[in-house]
């Protein structure tokens, strides 16, 4: 098989595996949520409800395809798809397992950056475009929230990168051969999680959505598989920070017995999951406690946990 | 209490420079004058500023069209009456005050500057009786839709649509309803422009999941800063007062379940209270045990959904699945005993429907077992989550000041730091037998108000356990004629009561003529049905005061200078039900 072949090969099976992943990812945390709060979920449809999610897909699909008047169209129509494709995107640079990886490129962690920031957008044309006040001002709160957590969701990183020394994916995977990086890294481990938190906008850190005051902020007026491009985009979002926390926390493909992709998947999974518990036990700040929050703890404290990773990395050195 | 009163009454005509015989004798004793359209607004003041144990809550607002009205008239000639039923905290003692007014369309002088929640109540006079209270700030109507024709409880409106010709929605009537909905600032006395820039006008609702119901909401906004709220309501107005005047005595109860819709039989108390006090008929202790265990179980399941829904407004998913199974498992026993659940409509006029079913102890008992636990867990997720401590400290606080002054009562007086409760201050239904304590808060927040209720959860449940430890034996409705439906036994027996018999179940039982209002303690506040009766089959006119319309009043003043996320606090903490604000 030559190398081009495997690269198609490899980019179709990533891409249906993964929007299989976060149709299932819908099912799951219905039912995880749903055991957790004394109730069923969906069990109707398909053996234990399998195929709600299915339902629910044709049910969005067949939908009319309607673009409120007043709105922007064009840009309407674009934002939702931006959404899905900068996620998916960064998946490129994920390594799955030793030489599975669509791109591993050497700028790899600054390319999932890049692409998160690029989500931003997204979220705030529908708003814009929407010219709805609800979905502008669940836009104006995304915006700031994803800006000023995206500052410190990159200095946590640094860390990893100052102890393995490149922004090489499939390299801070295998520096941590003997020891994973939560260990050394916990602070930074902490603050990703929690900016990874506030980049895919889940509980608590929905505030862009916040049902219970802006209705469903900047996707109000979405509907049918626009809608769906939202929230597909939400949970390959989801899927993209759990990876990469396993990626570079939590020694990525090692594990003993199993191969390197199952544990890559069963960690990822865990920490989806723990995403789902969150979101269930949680509330939601305010959006000025959640911007102190973020810019008087988390900003300090990653700046502390970069200096002393640099001075670790020095000392070690000399 | 008597003595107060007569001392009020003969304070107030010594004040207003008045011969003394201004008093009306009603059968809730409550302390009742008559005064004119020109004493009124000094009478108000003195009461409210001057007397000694200021009556500082303006505690009801309501007109009664006195045209029809049958038999002899206590008090001066007139067509309407306006009625203002005032509070006085320190005297634990009312006063009523009633203007008699003459003419088609009289008016008399506003006292929106003296009580703030007159405001609303004077809307609901001029929208409900055509009465005009000159010099009001913004008269409109508040209950019916803008373009209605004519008002409601006066006699000649009709009371159902079958009495009217067919309505038909052309184009032209729905543009016309469209345009009435549009909001304009200016009507409000709300500027659109500040001083270099522009305020965004946020419509929140009928329809928004943070309303809880059909409740409107206009926000001023500056950025994400409220500056100035408006209150539309009216959107589930069902004219639960004017069906009062067409029911019987005793098929008016189901109604009463639908006003607070959560609180079921806690509806039911004050109005078969005010019957019964019209009445004169003395209630067994076993229905009245009855009626205070079901009470509190009820109060439990209101306040069980007041604390699901307040932290879920906060954006917590899962606690309102918690309380909504412990409030099911309390329905159950309502449903055991009652066989209903949120409606039972299960308080007769003398006592309950029926006696308790077998086995009924250890429901209750598993029951008051079950909940505490819970209640702690509870506590862990909820009120000591410090996210929930940061989006309710401090938002929405209120001074007991301002709240009597609104007309709270219930948690919402409570919490600011009063303990004003009225099964304590004038025991009812035997609460005086009973031992528990009335929580308070300090500051008047949202984070006090669900303190307030999630203890008063526990102080219920030691009512309920000492109902069922206590439950007297005996008959649980009373053996007075007009008790409805009234007890079968002696019917074979001798033709007076089998005649009377007869009557009370057809017709329904003549309840005498005359006036009274009982206060009780509902979840929400303090619930109230001002009755009048001329001595006929049905009510001549009945007023239900809801704890919820002076609360929903306070918003707009509780969410100025707040952002967007605390108004929602601020509504899920204020515990209203639509069903209750616009009856």
């Amino acid at each position: 098989m030559s190398q081009t072949t495997f690269y198609i090969l490899l980019i179709v099976v990533l891409l249906a595996a993964l929007l299989t992943m976060a149709a299932g990812l819908i099912f799951l945390e219905r039912r995880l949520l749903a055991l957790w709060q004394e109730r069923y979920g969906p069990n109707r449809v398909g053996p234990f409800g399998l195929l709600q999610v299915l339902a629910d897909i044709i049910k969005l699909l067949t939908k009319e395809d309607w673009v409120p008047r007043f709105a922007d169209r064009p840009v309407f129509v674009i934002a939702p798809a931006i959404i899905l494709v900068a996620t998916m995107l960064s998946f490129a640079v994920v390594p799955f397992a030793p030489g599975l990886c669509v791109a591993d490129l050497n700028i790899g962690l600054l390319f999932f950056l890049a692409m998160s920031s690029l989500s931003v957008y997204a979220v705030a044309l529908a708003g814009w475009s929407s010219n709805n006040k609800y979905a502008l001002l669940g836009s104006m709160r995304a915006i700031g929230q994803m800006v000023s957590y995206e500052v410190f969701m990159g200095l946590s990183l640094m860390g990893v990168v100052a102890m393995t020394g490149s922004f090489r994916l499939s390299d801070i995977v295998a520096a941590q051969e003997r020891m994973w990086f939560v260990f050394p890294q916990f602070a930074g481990f902490a603050i990703f999680f929690i900016a990874g938190l506030a980049e895919t906008r889940r509980l608590p850190f929905d505030l862009p959505e916040a049902e219970n005051e802006l209705v469903a902020g900047y996707h109000t007026e979405y509907s049918g598989m626009k809608f769906a491009l939202f929230f597909l985009g939400e949970y390959v979002g989801i899927t993209l920070i759990s990876a990469l926390i396993v990626t570079l926390f939590f020694g990525g493909w090692y594990g003993p017995w199993l191969p390197p992709v199952a544990w890559f998947i069963i960690k990822t999974l865990i920490f989806i999951s723990s995403f789902i518990l969150l979101r269930g036990s949680l509330l939601r700040p305010r959006y000025d406690q959640l911007m102190a929050f973020g810019w008087k703890i988390m900003l300090p404290l990653s700046l502390v946990n970069l200096a002393a990773a640099g001075a670790a990395v020095l000392l070690k050195d000399h | 209490m008597t003595v107060a009163e007569s001392d009020i009454q003969q304070e107030l005509s010594a004040q207003l420079g008045l011969p003394a015989p201004l008093a009306q004798a009603t059968a809730d004793g409550v302390a009742t004058c008559w005064i004119s359209a020109e004493q009124l607004r000094p009478a108000l003041r003195w009461l409210k500023n001057e007397c000694s144990g200021a009556f500082s809550m303006l505690y009801d607002l309501t007109g009664i069209d006195e045209r029809l009205r049958a038999g002899a008239k206590p008090g001066p000639a007139r067509d309407f009456a306006v009625v203002y039923h005032l509070l006085s905290v320190e005297r634990n003692a009312d006063v009523r005050l009633k203007v008699p007014l003459s003419g088609e369309f009289p008016s008399l002088p506003s006292v929106a500057d003296i009580f703030p929640n007159a405001d609303w109540y004077e809307r609901e006079l001029w929208d409900m009786f055509g009465i005009t209270p000159t010099g009001h700030p913004n008269l409109r109507r508040i209950l019916s839709p803008p373009w209605w024709q004519g008002h409601p409880l006066r006699k000649e409106h009709y009371a159902r649509a079958t009495e009217r010709p067919a309505f038909h929605l052309n184009d032209q009537i729905q543009a016309n309803l469209e345009s009435e909905l549009e909001f304009r600032p200016e009507e409000w006395g709300l500027k659109r422009r500040g001083d270099d820039f522009d305020f965004m006008f946020l419509n929140v609702g009928p329809h928004h999941p943070g309303t809880h119901g059909l409740l409107r909401l206009i926000l001023q906004l500056r950025g994400q800063e409220i500056t100035d709220a408006v209150c539309d309501i009216g959107f589930h107005h069902r004219g639960a007062e004017k069906m009062g005047e067409r029911q019987t005595w005793h098929t008016y109860i189901p109604y009463t379940d639908r006003v607070d819709y959560l609180s079921g039989v806690a509806n039911n108390l004050p109005y078969v209270l005010s019957v019964e006090a019209l009445a004169g008929i003395e209630i067994p202790p076993r229905a009245q045990v009855i009626r205070v265990m079901m009470t509190e179980l009820y109060r439990i399941i209101s306040h069980l959904v007041f604390y699901g829904t307040f932290s879920q407004d906060l954006g917590q998913m899962s606690p309102v699945f918690y309380m909504f199974n412990d409030r099911e498992k309390a329905l159950d026993i309502a449903e055991a005993i009652t066989g209903g659940r949120m409606h039972p409509s299960w308080f007769r006029i003398g006592g309950v429907a029926m006696d308790l079913p077998e086995g009924w102890q250890a429901m209750v008992r598993e029951f008051i077992k079950y909940l505490p636990k819970r209640l702690k867990d509870y506590d862990t997720v909820v009120l000591h989550n410090r996210i929930f401590q940061g989006r309710t400290r401090g938002v929405g606080a209120f001074s007991v000041e301002q709240a009597l002054e609104w007309g709270a009562t219930g948690p919402m007086l409570r919490s600011a730091g009063l303990a004003w409760d009225m099964r304590k201050a004038r025991p009812y239904s035997g609460y005086e037998q009973f031992a528990f304590d009335i929580p308070i808060g300090q500051s008047g927040d949202c984070y006090d108000r669900a303190v307030v209720h999630v203890e008063e959860m526990r102080q219920s449940l030691r009512i309920i356990e000492q109902c069922m430890q206590n439950m007297p034996a005996g008959e649980y409705k009373s053996r007075h004629p007009l008790t409805c439906p009234p007890l079968k036994e002696h019917t074979m027996q001798d033709i007076e009561t089998l005649i009377n018999h007869f009557l009370g179940t057809t017709w329904g039982p003549v309840i005498p003529a005359g006036e009274a209002n009982v206060h009780t303690e509902g979840p929400k506040g303090m619930y109230s049905y001002y009755l009048t009766s001329d001595g006929s089959t049905n009510s001549y006119r009945t007023r239900i005061r809801s704890a919820s319309f002076p609360h929903i009043q306070m918003v707009p003043m509780l969410s100025r200078g707040m952002t967007v996320s605390d108004l929602v606090a601020i509504l899920g903490s204020v515990d209203f039900v639509l069903a209750d604000v616009d009856r």
